[in-house]
């Protein structure tokens, strides 16, 4: 581990923010040839990647770390095993070409720079949730893959579609991201660890903790929504709005693989229990076919894609939660094939939009004269896809039938699945791929012509690279799929297949696979009405859910405000004050802690006097006429406690309570009047009932409390620190203002803004009632306070 | 308000308050008093000049709107506080200016926090005061 490695990781982790920082005025000066300027940032980081494949393959982990926040524990630090590292690679490596792309894809667009910068934000973010260590730091980068993804969905904004997918995407994964957030919390509690490595160090601790089944939810949740699991699926379809390069690089070849991550990273920890080994592959199952099957009712190329995505996550899924050795390895090879091959076909699917100006397969046909390395691409790319040599796509099918088998029904469940599964993409990536370029020459919108080389470079590279790693294979496992196999299995794997295919049971599911996938891929037009008829008879699903659960929880909201939120005063006074007579009341019945009755003092004659004048303010309260003296006889009781206050030795608090209570006399005053009330109570009885009972109940609870606490023994300790120290330290002898503007300032602050901010609100109240109040020109006349200016 | 008596002794009342509210402002550091209880008096000479004289001449006499003065001493209070970072030390210490031989009274960052919380209450107050006062015909 050298630490020259280890400060480049951590500028690494900032490079792409400050790209995206500098992308808009670079795009402004260079229009979209900044793209090659632009590139430069990922492919460095690929290459300070991979100059960290040696140290890792040989089993190492290169980590490192900046203090954060010491005072907290939390440390800013990252961990590149196998696993973060591959996809690391995939996430630069990718990422260089979708740059290259976007430029050639969106030359001219107007928001150009802005799409640069987001799309390197995200690739900053994606890049540090894969190196992460500390939990902390993977939660705020997963969130800001999840925002930078709704930037990017919402990108063409002024379309309505756009924003509602951009919607749907966030909302499914920020609440996915709640959960994790919870989930990684309840795995802190249940193991010590705050960080990946440690956790991954704690070995049995989370799977025979408590805890467990909670953490398990929880991390799902996160997992499940943000790798588009059914039934949390229709986001990334609809994903589909936002411009290609996005499609390819978020929403196939990385985002919506960080919860498979997520998943490949827990295995070690949560892996091998009986909820993990059946819940994972049903769902992953259940995904696989939905996304496949829904993938065949789809004409338009991007869609066909993105349920192929859907299927393949749900394979990836499946397999990492199927338990065996095998599954894993599978699982990463398909891993790798799917990034590849997906990204090229994605981008393809973008140059013939762009170039002969439709998606639609069925109105396509023909293009490989026009656009013949385009083509070449798709097919290598659908060829992988479809699983055939000698592709790195063939070694991932060989090594998932190899896994799966028929060892037992459960086994042979999946297998089935699988076959199904991998025969629909099939299908569907040789559509993809063909459909547009061979027949008879189909008139399209535009002048279909070969792209220029910003755009065709992504997929001949990506395309380039399936076919290499699969030849290279042994080396390829070396460097790559065997330090990830291992990092997701938590022990050394080994992985063995290569090109030469091995005559036994995988072959021959092969070439099942293939027979049915080249079936369905004849009579596509047939099985697609089909399967469009099977879904307009099933009407509902879960994108429409999420449409209703939405209005659900407005019209919740709206109904629960009407409900706390009347607009009428008594309501909320009402409540105020019955909750703190039950604060007061139910902690000392329910812990069973009523005081007894103290021993009365005995009174001096001043004291009875000043008690006496507080009885009567009160008792003129209540048997006032009109409002006005209630509330003037209401300051004569406050006057009382201010003299109670002052006659037991607390001057600060009884001239304080003298100008609080002077000050709220004049204002209710004020208020009752600007009111236009009635000028006494005529309310039925039963409403006076029901206040006489909250405020009775308030003064009970009160007054019980006050027991309670004066029949304690007083503790002296801050009295006996603030008299002595309040001269020393604080240059002052008034304890109480030493207090208020030193020793607690920062109360005192928070509460002067808090008497602001009150005085701007009711200032702001009082101006919306005048306002009113002019437009309906009543004037009224108080007698007592009319002005005399001139 | 139509009373004459209350009108004429109205200002030199208001005046008497406020000198004793600055009075109690500056004492509040060793005997009772303080900025929050000086700015409640401040409060009441304007509440009672707004009462006698009117809210106009109140406002006159006040020169900014009292919710400036309010924002101000909230903005005077948190400088107060920030002014430790130049020497170093955490937020908020109170620093202390070397005594002068002869003056019993201590300058010091404390001071001007007490004189901001005394400006908030002044300010946030008297609007809300002034604000109910005034009638619907002004």
């Amino acid at each position: 581990m050298e630490t020259d490695g280890n400060s480049l990781t951590f500028i690494a982790l900032f490079l792409p923010f400050v790209a995206a920082a500098l992308a808009p005025a670079l795009t402004r000066r260079m229009g979209h040839k900044a793209a090659w300027v632009l590139a430069i940032v990922p492919a460095f980081l690929f290459i300070h990647f991979a100059s960290l494949v040696g140290t890792v393959a040989s089993g190492e982990a290169v980590t490192g770390s900046r203090n954060w926040v010491p005072s907290l524990g939390v440390e800013f630090s990252w961990f590149l095993d196998g696993l973060s590292l591959t996809f690391a690679l995939l996430i630069t490596g990718i990422g260089t070409f979708i740059v290259l792309y976007s430029g050639g894809y969106l030359k001219g667009h107007a928001h150009l720079g802005r799409f640069f910068s987001f799309i390197l934000m995200f690739m900053g973010a994606m890049q540090g949730l894969v190196i992460s260590d500390s939990f902390l730091m993977f939660f705020v980068f997963w969130e800001l893959t999840s925002i930078t993804s709704f930037l990017l969905i919402g990108f063409d904004h002024s379309r309505e579609a756009s924003r509602r997918s951009a919607m749907q995407a966030l909302i499914v994964t920020g609440m996915g991201g709640l959960a994790l957030l919870a989930g990684l919390l309840v795995i802190w509690n249940a193991t010590g660890a705050t960080s990946l490595s440690a956790l991954l160090e704690t070995d049995n601790a989370l799977r025979e903790s408590a805890l467990y089944g909670l953490a398990f939810v929880l991390i799902l949740g996160g997992a499940f929504t943000k790798s588009a699991q059914f039934p949390f699926h229709f986001w990334l379809p609809n994903a589909m709005e936002a411009p290609t390069p996005v499609s390819a690089y978020l929403h196939s070849a990385t985002m919506v693989k960080a919860g498979v991550y997520l998943l490949m990273r827990l295995n070690p920890v949560m892996g091998d229990t009986a909820l993990w080994e059946t819940v994972l592959p049903l769902f992953g199952g259940v995904t696989l076919l939905v996304g496949g099957f829904l993938a065949v009712r789809q004409s338009d190329l991007k869609l066909m894609l993105a349920y192929t995505t859907v299927a393949s996550l749900g394979l990836l899924v499946m397999l990492t939660g199927f338990g065996s050795e095998h599954a894993i390895e599978a699982a990463v090879l398909y891993l790798i094939a799917h990034s590849l091959f997906k990204g090229a076909l994605f981008m393809v699917a973008g140059i013939i939009d762009h170039e002969a100006g439709s998606r639609d397969v069925t109105r396509l046909g023909g293009l490989r004269k026009a656009m013949p390395i385009t083509f070449g691409a798709a097919l290598v790319a659908a060829i992988s896809m479809g699983g055939l040599p000698p592709l790195f796509g063939f070694l991932a099918k060989e090594e998932i039938y190899y896994a799966l088998g028929f060892a037992s029904v459960w086994s042979a469940l999946f297998t089935l699945v699988a076959i199904l599964g991998n025969a629909l993409m099939f299908a569907i990536g040789f559509a993809v791929a063909l459909k547009p370029f061979l027949g008879p020459e189909v008139k399209t919108p535009n002048h279909a012509h070969e792209g220029p080389p910003l755009l065709w470079l992504g997929p001949v590279v990506l395309a380039g690279a399936s076919l290499l790693a699969a030849l290279v294979s042994p080396l390829t496992h070396r460097l790559f799929s065997i330090p990830m196999a291992s990092a997701v299995a938590g022990e050394p794997l080994d992985i063995y297949i290569s090109l030469i295919p091995s005559i036994g049971m995988p072959l021959l599911l092969s070439l099942v696979t293939v027979a049915l996938g080249y079936a369905i891929y004849r009579t596509l037009g047939d099985v697609r009405a089909r399967v469009g008829a099977a879904l307009i008879a099933i009407g509902w699903g879960p994108d429409r859910g999420f449409d209703q659960v939405l209005r659900g929880i407005v019209r919740g909201a709206h109904r629960l405000t009407g409900l706390i939120q009347n607009g009428r005063m008594e309501t909320y006074m009402t409540l105020t004050f019955a909750v703190i007579a039950l604060a007061f009341l139910v902690p000392l019945v329910g812990a069973g802690e009523m005081p007894a009755f103290p021993q009365l003092p005995v009174l001096t004659l001043y004291e009875i006097v000043v008690l006496a004048l507080a009885v009567i303010g009160l008792g003129a309260v209540l048997y006032a006429d009109d409002r006005l003296t209630a509330i003037v006889s209401l300051g004569i009781q406050g006057f009382a406690v201010a003299l109670i206050f002052l006659l037991f030795g607390a001057p600060d608090l009884g001239f304080t309570q003298f100008m609080v209570e002077t000050l709220s006399v004049v204002i209710l005053a004020l208020v009752m009047t600007r009111l236009k009330l009635a000028k006494s109570d005529h309310r039925p009885t039963r409403e006076k009932a029901l206040d006489v009972t909250v405020a009775s109940l308030c003064g009970l609870g009160l007054m019980l409390a006050l027991f309670k606490v004066t029949s304690l023994t007083f503790d002296p300790a801050l009295s006996v620190f603030f008299t002595e120290y309040s001269r020393v330290i604080a240059h002052g002898r008034n304890i109480v203002n030493v207090i208020l503007v030193d020793y607690r300032g920062v109360d005192t602050m928070g509460e002067i803004a808090v008497v602001m901010a009150a005085g701007l609100a009711i200032l702001a109240l009082v101006r919306v009632r005048l306002g009113r109040r002019v437009e309906h020109a009543e004037p009224q006349v108080a007698s007592e306070s009319r002005e005399t200016v001139a | 308000m139509k009373t004459l008596i209350l009108r004429t002794i109205a200002p030199y009342l208001s005046a008497l308050m406020m000198i004793f509210s600055v009075f109690v402002l500056l004492r509040g550091h060793n005997d009772p008093g303080g900025g929050f209880i000086g700015g409640l008096l401040a409060a009441s000479a304007f509440a009672i000049y707004g009462i006698a004289s009117g809210v106009a001449s109140a406002r006159r006499a006040m020169r900014f709107h009292p919710m400036a003065i309010a924002g101000s001493g909230l903005a005077m209070s948190v400088l107060a506080g920030l002014a430790s970072i130049l020497f170093g030390v955490p937020f908020m210490t109170g620093l202390w200016a070397p005594p002068i031989p002869g003056i019993e009274f201590e300058l010091s960052s404390v001071l001007f926090f007490d004189i901001g919380v005394y400006l908030v209450v002044l300010g946030a107050i008297t609007s809300v005061a002034l604000a109910l006062e005034e009638r619907d015909d002004e």
